[in-house]
């Protein structure tokens, strides 16, 4: 390699379309935030800084309510998911493999394979029939909907975490004389906890992001942000839309960062 | 085996079971389950209303293809339906193509910078990746709406005299498509390329193969796993996609995720919708098993 500056990992072009990559990744979402603050009411056209589009959100009802909804679904979904996926982890890692793994490996990662509009059609239906026959409407329909498809998401960092552990500690804790469910509160779940809180986190996200389902299974007046901004978007398109966007970007970014400081890596 | 060790190993996956099966049946109620509803339901009559007769029909299923001609009493090819079946696979496969010719080189850029930069580079395509993809559809129609800024931009340069019409129509589609899914394809190549043995580089280079050959000849056979795993990633869900279309597309350019929707919500025809949820689901599912058939040969074959 005696030519100078050769080296031996560069293509060309590469680096150049990599960073336009960057750019056109960022660029509409930098713009959108921006012009979430901008006083005039074009999209497009810059009239000075100004908080009034996030006055507007916060003063519409219809917001506010949206809001909630997204907020509840989304902890009771986190909250439930992040639940039954730690117990599905601690019985699909750590044991012999057993007849019917794999069964359980395929039934977990379902939400991710599935195509979320024929999952839609199918909870439609399928909700439609126990919407008619209990009479129930609530919002019950959607946080169970949610808490599915959020399964895979919380079981992939907690399972990651429980494989990763070290399994003498708690040999070392039954040694000692506890007993398997002292040995689980006081040894696995604080070590397991960092996983647990990550796969919430994914999970609150996931829910919160969510349109097609809920645009298929809610029922009349159950908007949640994402459905409530798609609603609005039949109609004029109005720089709201861009603050309400703004503030969910913040909290998945919040979330996000979290999210890998909990699973990094101490190294 | 000791016959405490059989039994040890029945406990261990009788708990495995019962550990399991409160997530089982949440997604068998909430998310498998119904989904053998859709196949039932694609085989009964339609309701004119909304919903179905339970009566056994094929109309569902023939309707995918064909369409009844009133007038001349026989069935035809239903042109409208084939015309949205060929968009969602050609905007599909382009989406994938495109996100390929632009994820290839960032993942290959991120995976040679410094050990130290990766992590930092690998956090700026997650980000985007886990923003909702409603918002970041909406960011990309204000730039290329009629009165976005690339328009506006261009308009005042001079470079043209009416806004470009990029909205509503198929190429809008397929900007969007690949603007939301270049993270899916990024991350499993940059899971490749960095596992990839940058020696044999020099080595290629070494017995005067030209930077092309080494792309086409060493680079590429080896990160295929990775290649195929994004093309999957991305494929998949550009088939079933319904926001994108639906927000760039307008009423239109629709695909087949708007199709179905419209079945349910709008023309009230459940059961042609159900055959075509269920025929998307089948085409998936395909798509899948190919990939784990691929992705299992190379294994095989020693390429890891």
């Amino acid at each position: 390699m005696a030519e100078r500056g050769f080296e031996i990992s560069r293509l060309p072009g590469f680096a150049t379309i990599a960073i336009a990559a960057f750019v056109i990744l960022y660029l509409p979402i930098v713009t959108l935030v921006i012009f979430s603050f901008n006083d005039s009411n074009s999209v497009a056209v810059w009239g000075g800084f100004s908080l009034h589009w996030y006055a507007d959100a916060w003063a519409n009802d219809d917001v506010k309510a949206a809001t909630m909804r997204s907020l509840i679904i989304g902890v009771s979904a986190a909250v439930l998911s992040t639940t039954l996926a730690t117990l599905a982890a601690l019985g699909t890692t750590r044991r012999k493999a057993f007849k019917g793994q794999t069964f359980i490996y395929v039934m977990i990662n379902q939400p991710l394979m599935v195509p979320e509009i024929v999952t839609a059609v199918a909870l439609l239906i399928f909700f439609g029939i126990i919407k008619v026959a209990t009479g129930y409407q609530g919002l019950g329909y959607l946080i169970a909907a949610h808490t599915a498809f959020c399964i895979p998401f919380a079981y992939l960092p907690i399972r990651a975490r429980l494989e990763s552990m070290d399994l003498s500690l708690e040999t070392a804790a039954a040694d000692l004389y506890a007993s398997p469910w002292a040995t689980f509160r006081r040894v696995t779940l604080p070590l397991l906890a960092p996983g647990i809180m990550a796969g919430a986190m994914l999970a609150f996200v996931i829910s919160l992001d969510d349109v097609v389902i809920t645009e298929f299974v809610k029922s009349g007046g159950q908007d949640t942000l994402p459905t409530y901004m798609l609603g609005q978007l039949r109609r004029a398109f109005t720089p709201e839309v861009n603050a309400i966007s703004t503030m969910l970007l913040g909290v998945t970014v919040v979330m996000l960062t979290a999210f890998f400081l909990l699973t990094r890596k101490k190294d | 085996m000791s016959p405490a060790e059989e039994q040890a190993v029945k406990t261990s996956a009788r708990n495995g079971w019962l550990l399991s099966a409160p997530a089982l049946i949440m997604l068998a109620l909430a998310a498998a389950g119904p989904l053998l509803i859709v196949v039932y339901y694609s085989f009964l009559t339609a309701n004119d209303t909304g919903g179905v007769i339970r009566e056994f029909s094929l109309e569902g299923w023939k309707g995918v293809f064909l369409t009844y001609d009133i007038f001349e009493e026989r069935y035809a090819l239903a042109d409208a339906h084939l015309t949205i079946f060929w968009r969602s696979v050609w905007l599909s496969l382009a989406t994938t193509a495109l996100t390929f010719a632009i994820g290839f080189p960032t993942a290959w850029f991120i995976a040679t910078r410094p050990a130290t930069q990766r992590a930092m580079w690998l956090f700026l395509i997650t980000i985007p990746f886990w923003t909702n993809l409603l918002i970041r559809t909406f960011a990309i129609n204000e730039v290329i709406r009629n009165e976005g800024i690339l328009n506006t931009m261009l308009l005042w340069l001079g470079v043209i005299d009416a806004p470009l019409q990029i909205v509503y129509t198929e190429t809008a589609v397929l900007i969007g498509m690949t603007y939301v899914y270049l993270p899916l394809m990024v991350l499993p190549l940059y899971a490749t390329i960095e596992r990839f043995d940058m020696r044999l580089l020099e080595a290629s280079y070494d017995l005067y193969a030209s930077r092309w050959h080494t792309l086409r000849r060493v680079i590429l056979p080896i990160v295929k796993p990775g290649i195929i795993a994004g093309s999957i990633l991305v494929f998949v869900p550009s088939l079933g996609a319904y926001v994108t279309p639906r927000i760039l597309g307008g009423g239109k350019k629709m695909m087949l995720g708007n199709f179905i929707e419209l079945q349910f919500l709008q023309g009230k025809n459940w059961p042609l919708g159900a055959a075509l949820s269920v025929l998307l689901l089948i085409i998936v599912m395909a798509a899948l098993l190919v990939y784990v058939r691929v992705a299992n040969r190379d294994r095989g074959a020693g390429h890891g």
